[in-house]
């Protein structure tokens, strides 16, 4: 996936994560993590972003993720709805699971 | 009488030891009043009353901390002392808050090197979780500082109480009948441990009453020399109206459970006895137990504790017959102390010493508040789950020990943290004494109480086991890297029998 511009999801609440995706060219994901549960969690959310930004194709991109203690699975909707608002994406794969 | 014939009384020895009679000194016979402007502890300032006490090097100073986080009798005692030269002194206080940071620059210039309390928040407990002081400091329950002071194990040189009412002889209370007062903390419940043991008593007072200022919590003959003094706590800091009762969704649902657990268990009837802890969801079931009470027409024989208006509106109401109060959390307890005859002042002795028959063992249930629960019911109310000390242990350990049913309540998971996890970052409370957990997820009870499992099921209560609830909540948030400390022991955590029960370490954030 081509990212085209910067492009953020999420809020600082409490439980919720914010996101900021900027494209780059080289270098990989270089990610800036801050985390309200650092210590018990920030291996487990770093895993989690790289995770979601591989299956979405995103190879370069400068990434500042503010952690208020969300779940994984809030991590995986805020750190993809970043990434397909930087690419300017409007189709979604929804995944329905059965 | 002459000592020829004091000698040919038979058993004369063991009868007196004074003598024969001598006659007395000379009477005073000035007005009562004029006595009280003459013969006095007053002095005219807390340098003298330092200097009077005879304070030196390595002693032992003591605190209450009913003002809260409206104290400023601590920094203001510490930062005189400091300015008077002394060092290497051990302040053990009955608890300290957020509002005492400034301890921190004196513990760096030597002035404080030890520090015995119930708990520690704000700056001060971060800078000493990453290894501000050299000697550990000492944490002890309520109780257990009560028993360590009258055993001697926690011996205090000087004692300097404020109190927000107190006569020229030493009378203290932490209301005043008088009129006009402006400052109250209501029960001063653990200063009266304090001034009973201590060599040397300071009073510090805002309000100086004609004598006697009856009712007093502390009386003058524990009471060396008073320093009246225009500031000694921030009335805002000290307590607001009412502690207000909460309305997240999840505190009334671990409440409403709570209350029906205390009912299946068979405590609830006519002539029951209770405390409520000071958190929200413990607070909160309260006032469950009222609608309850109401509903089957029971009465609660006494209330117990750090009391709430809440309780006291229980008490003015009929329900509850006897509050016993060692320490007031809100003006409305305050006030009802001050003008309920059956609302009564207790010492930290009386409400949980386990050298002494104490009110603690008249508690049919305690509903008491958890940061973390482990899958041995272990409960830890002192560190945070980052490692850091945020708490106070308070009667935690010597009510859950004392009450027939201990119910221990919090959420299964605070934010991404799960509170019921593998083994607590620091044990306060043994999971020997802990019988019942309730979270908004689901209620554990400990193998220990088979009886109360089955009661509960009877009355269509869903029992979970403990690894149960920790599995719902590693399915919510997932496992936790475990905090990493250093080897450093930077708190010692006793039982309330003053035994070692845990450590606490620096926190490693290298």
């Amino acid at each position: 996936m081509k990212l085209k511009h910067t492009a953020m999801a999420g809020t600082l609440e409490s439980s919720d994560i914010m996101v900021t995706i900027e494209p780059k060219d080289t270098g990989g994901i270089a990610l800036d993590l801050t985390s309200s549960v650092m210590q018990q969690f920030g291996r487990q959310i770093e895993a989690v972003i790289r995770d979601t930004l591989s299956g979405l194709g995103v190879e370069n991109a400068a990434v500042i993720a503010v952690d208020k203690g969300a779940l994984d699975c809030t991590v995986r909707a805020r750190v993809s709805a970043a990434a397909l608002r930087a690419a300017g994406q409007e189709e979604f794969n929804w995944e329905v699971r059965r | 009488m002459d000592e020829q014939l004091l000698q040919n009384i038979p058993h004369i020895d063991e009868i007196a030891h004074h003598g024969v009679f001598s006659g007395v000194p000379a009477k005073h016979t000035g007005t009562f009043q004029d006595r009280a402007q003459r013969q006095n502890k007053l002095l005219p300032s807390l340098e003298d009353a330092v200097r009077a006490t005879g304070l030196r090097d390595g002693m032992t100073i003591s605190f209450h901390h009913h003002f809260r986080g409206g104290d400023h009798v601590v920094n203001r005692v510490v930062d005189t002392l400091a300015r008077m030269g002394f060092k290497n002194l051990t302040l053990a206080a009955s608890s300290l808050a957020a509002v005492h940071a400034p301890l921190i620059e004196h513990i760096k210039n030597g002035v404080i090197t030890h520090i015995e309390t119930s708990g520690l928040r704000g700056e001060l407990a971060e800078q000493i979780s990453r290894g501000l002081m050299d000697c550990p400091v000492v944490f002890r329950s309520h109780g257990g500082r009560a028993a360590a002071i009258r055993s001697g194990e926690l011996h205090i040189d000087v004692a300097f109480l404020g109190a927000p009412s107190c006569d020229p002889y030493g009378n203290a209370n932490g209301y005043s009948r008088e009129e006009g007062g402006t400052l109250a903390c209501g029960s001063m419940g653990y200063a009266r441990t304090d001034a009973k043991y201590a060599s040397k008593v300071v009073i510090l007072t805002n309000k100086l009453v004609s004598y006697p200022n009856a009712p007093w919590a502390i009386p003058e003959y524990d009471v060396d020399y008073i320093v009246v003094e225009e500031d000694i706590g921030d009335p805002k800091g000290i307590m607001s109206g009412a502690t207000r009762y909460t309305k997240n969704p999840k505190e009334l649902l671990i409440a409403q459970t709570a209350a029906n657990v205390i009912d299946a268990a068979g405590y609830l009837y006519n002539g029951f006895s209770m405390q409520m802890g000071s958190g929200g969801a413990s607070l909160a079931t309260a006032r469950f137990i009222r609608q309850m009470m109401l509903d089957k027409s029971i009465r609660c024989r006494f209330a117990l504790g750090g009391i709430t208006g809440q309780i006291t509106a229980m008490h003015e109401e009929g329900l509850i017959d006897r509050v016993l109060d060692v320490q007031s959390f809100d003006l409305d307890a305050a006030h009802s102390l001050k003008h309920n005859r059956f609302h009564h002042q207790i010492g930290a002795t009386y409400y949980a010493s386990f050298l002494s028959a104490a009110a603690v063992d008249q508690l049919d249930f305690v509903v008491l508040s958890a940061l973390e629960i482990d899958t041995d019911f272990n409960v830890n109310v002192l560190t945070g789950s980052d490692g850091v000390i945020r708490g106070a242990i308070g009667g935690h350990p010597d009510t859950a020990a004392g009450a027939s049913l201990s119910v221990v309540v919090a959420p299964l998971t605070r934010g991404r943290i799960p509170c019921v996890i593998g083994r607590v970052n620091t044990v306060v409370t043994p999971g020997d004494v802990v019988d019942v957990v309730v979270t908004d997820q689901g209620v554990a009870v400990n193998p220990k109480r088979p009886e109360v499992a089955g009661k509960l099921r009877a009355a269509g209560i869903r029992v979970y086991t403990i690894q149960e609830l920790k599995d719902k909540a590693e399915a919510l948030v997932g496992v936790p890297d475990p905090i990493r400390y250093k080897d450093r022991i930077v708190g010692v955590v006793m039982y309330r029998n003053n035994t070692v029960i845990d450590v606490i370490r620096q926190i490693d954030e290298d």
